[in-house]
């Protein structure tokens, strides 16, 4: 089973956006990285001055590198830079949306998980048309992952395996109305939350985490014991999620656990120890709450 | 027990405390019993509420009409819809609903929406919101009309009654002072 | 402009009709449709009965199978499809790829409406709705303003419908799991958000207390106006302060804007809330019809009595006028 880096959802600086992806090419147990901005075509231009260099680290390093596209695509400019993307781009595409597939037209690509894919006959849709890799959505429950994967032994299906959960995608900037500033004039204050802000109940529960326009959980995915039964039922890959903390000893333990050099506990508890305070989750997968962990 | 005004800034119409004072000491028994008898006729004849119930058919739910000294548990079940009258509601319920009178029969005879109600608080629910929202649906569906019926069931005091329900019937459609600004979405 | 009416019941497919309705949407009592509430929606001869309905009075049935069929399930939907085809529905109202694509390979005759639940949000998208699916209207997501409409219309070859009042998703809808991440159940999957079946109400001293699955989403005053227990509405704290983080419980009321939709090109005009009472539906229906009539006669439309019906008493005419850009 492969092991995949899904792109950075937070606003980093972009230094440390690059450094981070350079420390992942040279050290990090993973197969397949995703690149680029999917959350807020607004932060895309501080990204893109790294993005070639990253690449060809990542690629040197011999990592499969994909280009993750724009989660909610509206205005003209994003549309111009989708279609120039699928156009130019030497990597696979990973679209997140439908916009994009008119002009894949057929051509190999990845499917992320913000496409709704609930069922085999949809992603036999995708997969006619070139869809290679395919992350199902979060939300979907083991019993659903299993039928797809198992209608299309050609697609590598991936599951999303730690990190914080995205949940909702939105036109309004949460970040921004926070601070009280208007979405066109936000000052890049999300900026300030490199692993997200979090949100509580007003019974001081924590609930969930704000990205500029994406929410998230709070809680962190973490499907270490659930590993068996994925790799029973012909799951491909598991995809990490960057937080602000160790990824490249994150992917570790996930390898580790994967070559049963590790009990899913023992990683757990290795877990915990890197990315402390936050409760990990794994509901969806058992089709329970998302948050609850099982 | 009159009501407070309203957030929508309107008092609604409700049995006045005089009278709900009266009734206080009403025998609750005949009431019931015609009640009851009353429930079962119209159950029978739209059987069509217990298919839209479903599984919620049979489950206990207290309805306190905040402007009466008394309280309505009713039981849906398909075999024998069953209705009593109390001074207060018991602890076991399922699922209660409190409101005025009027509200209560206006929601019965779908001539209000029972979302608005709640969001103008002017309907309370506690317990399993969901098969209250299935007796409500139901009951939305069935077309009943209740008006000059229930108004007859109180005999003497059917008048004010009546006039409560005619008011309620109208206020909902009333313009609205403190809340026709719209707000920007940003 | 068309107008389109929510109905969730046989009685409130009457009253939309009688109110002034051109076509009424609806759904089965099943996972199908994304408004899977207790005690709502059509059995397999209620809605044959409300086509003949509808279609004796000159009024269309759109049928919403707008949920995404569940992995090994999915002849379920297809039921669905063939049923309110059989029943002779004048569109299918539909959100997932591959039951679009049942549809116009099995039904190839019959008028594919993209759900709202799709998130077409651009040209790109909706034309490939159009050129795969033979797609003939797309319901327009609620996060765009006028001149974006305007903009897409003139770029697509399909009619657009657009709400234009009630309940408003805050998130690109059909493409969020709040609902299921605090319940396991969700739009997308049950046909539900934040359900009945999760929400616990509490009276307490500072108010009543809404909660879903465990987790406390809001807390009124006693007389303080409130909205549906959906997460996207609540009232939560960081580090920046309390309050509704996402958006305060409003609905829509696009009244105002009928002119500048219609200038827009916009097809249809729906009005949300199969969930709502026949009541509601009279109402609403019978204001738009009027503010229709008067805009067709070049009069001014009425003024909106419809925020006692509204989340929070307010409306707000929500991404039509955006203030952000």
């Amino acid at each position: 089973m492969q092991l995949s880096l899904g792109p950075v959802l937070y606003n980093w600086s972009p230094e440390r956006w690059r450094d981070f992806y350079f420390r992942i090419a040279d050290e990090a147990a993973v197969d397949v990285v995703t690149v680029g901005e999917v959350v807020c075509s607004k932060r895309a231009p501080f990204f893109e001055p790294e993005l070639p260099a990253v690449i060809e680290r990542l690629k040197r390093a011999g990592k499969q590198v994909q280009l993750g596209s724009l989660i909610l695509v509206s205005l003209p400019r994003e549309r111009r830079h989708l279609d120039d993307l699928i156009r130019t781009s030497d990597v696979m595409i990973e679209v997140n949306d439908l916009t994009g597939l008119r002009s894949i037209n057929g051509r190999a690509h990845a499917v992320g998980p913000f496409v709704n894919i609930y069922n085999e006959a949809s992603a036999a849709f995708h997969a006619d048309r070139g869809a290679k890799r395919i992350c199902l959505p979060p939300e979907l429950p083991l019993r659903s992952v299993a039928t797809i994967a198992a209608a299309l032994p050609q697609v590598t299906f991936e599951v999303f395996a730690f990190g914080r959960t995205p949940l909702a995608i939105s036109a309004r900037c949460y970040h921004a109305r926070a601070h009280k500033l208007a979405k066109d004039n936000c000052q890049f204050v999300c900026d300030k939350d490199p692993d997200g802000l979090a949100l509580k109940t007003l019974d001081q529960q924590d609930f969930l985490t704000v990205n500029g326009v994406q929410t998230l959980s709070y809680t962190c995915a973490n499907l270490l014991r659930d590993i068996g039964a994925l790799k029973q039922n012909a799951v491909g890959a598991l995809r990490l999620s960057p937080q602000d903390c160790d990824m490249v000893a994150v992917a570790g333990i996930f390898r580790d656990v994967l070559d049963g050099k590790e009990e899913p506990e023992g990683g757990s508890r290795r877990l915990a120890a890197l990315y402390p305070n936050v409760p990990f989750s794994n509901g969806f997968l058992h089709g329970q709450p998302g948050f609850s962990y099982h | 027990m009159s009501y407070p005004s309203s957030p929508t800034g309107e008092s609604l119409p409700s049995i006045p405390p005089l009278l709900a004072r009266v009734m206080r000491p009403l025998p609750l028994l005949p009431l019931e019993i015609v009640l009851a008898r009353f429930m079962q006729r119209i159950c029978r004849r739209n059987p069509q509420i217990f298919d839209r119930l479903g599984v919620h058919a049979g489950k206990r739910f207290g309805i306190k009409p905040t402007d009466l000294p008394f309280a309505f548990v009713i039981e849906a079940s398909t075999q024998r819809p069953r209705l009593s009258v109390m001074r207060e509601l018991p602890a076991a319920l399922d699922a209660r609903i409190s409101s005025s009178l009027a509200n209560l029969l206006a929601l019965v005879e779908g001539r209000v929406d029972g979302d608005a109600l709640m969001f103008s608080r002017q309907l309370v629910m506690e317990g399993d919101v969901e098969a209250v929202l299935a007796l409500r649906n139901a009951i939305d569906d069935a077309g009943l009309d209740l008006a000059k019926e229930v108004a007859d069931l109180f005999g003497p005091l059917g008048e004010p009654v009546r006039q409560a329900l005619d008011a309620a019937r109208n206020s909902l459609m009333k313009p609205n002072p403190l809340s026709q600004e719209t707000r920007p979405w940003s | 402009m068309e107008l389109i009416c929510p109905a969730g019941t046989p009685s409130a497919l009457k009253s939309a009709i009688d109110a002034g309705a051109d076509a009424i949407y609806c759904g089965f009592n099943d996972e199908t449709n994304a408004r899977n509430f207790p005690g709502l929606n059509f059995s397999r001869a209620e809605l044959r009965q409300g086509i003949e309905l509808a279609h004796r009075r000159g009024a269309k049935i759109l049928v919403a199978i707008n949920t995404f069929p569940r992995a090994g399930a999915i002849e379920v939907w297809h039921r669905a499809v063939d049923d309110a085809v059989d029943a002779g529905a004048d569109a299918l109202i539909l959100a997932d790829i591959g039951l679009m694509d049942y549809t116009a390979r099995r039904h190839p005759d019959q008028r594919i409406h993209v759900s709202v639940q799709a998130a077409a949000a651009n040209p790109d998208a909706i034309a490939f709705y159009v050129e795969t699916f033979g797609a003939k209207r797309v319901v327009l997501p609620r996060v765009l303003s006028v001149p974006e409409i305007a903009a897409i219309s003139r770029e697509i070859e399909c009619e657009t419908e657009v709400f234009v009042f009630g309940g408003l998703c805050v998130m690109a809808e059909g493409r969020c799991s709040l609902s299921s991440y605090a319940t396991a159940k969700s739009p997308n999957m049950n046909g539900v958000c934040s359900p009945a079946s999760h929400v616990a109400y509490e009276q307490t001293r500072e108010g009543t207390s809404s909660r879903l699955g465990g987790f406390t989403i809001n807390r009124f005053g006693a007389n303080e106006p409130a909205g549906y227990p959906t997460l996207c509405k609540g009232r939560f704290a960081t580090e920046l302060g309390t309050g509704y983080i996402f958006e305060d419980p409003v609905s829509l009321d696009a009244t105002a804007l009928l002119g500048g939709l219609r200038d827009a090109g916009v097809t249809a005009l729906k009005i949300e809330g199969r969930q709502r009472g026949r009541a509601y539906v009279e109402s609403v229906v019978r204001h738009f019809r009027g503010a229709l009539e008067a805009l067709d006669a070049g009069r001014e439309a009425d003024i909106a009595r419809l925020t006692p019906f509204t989340e929070g008493q307010t409306t707000t005419v929500g991404a039509y006028r955006k203030t952000w850009r």
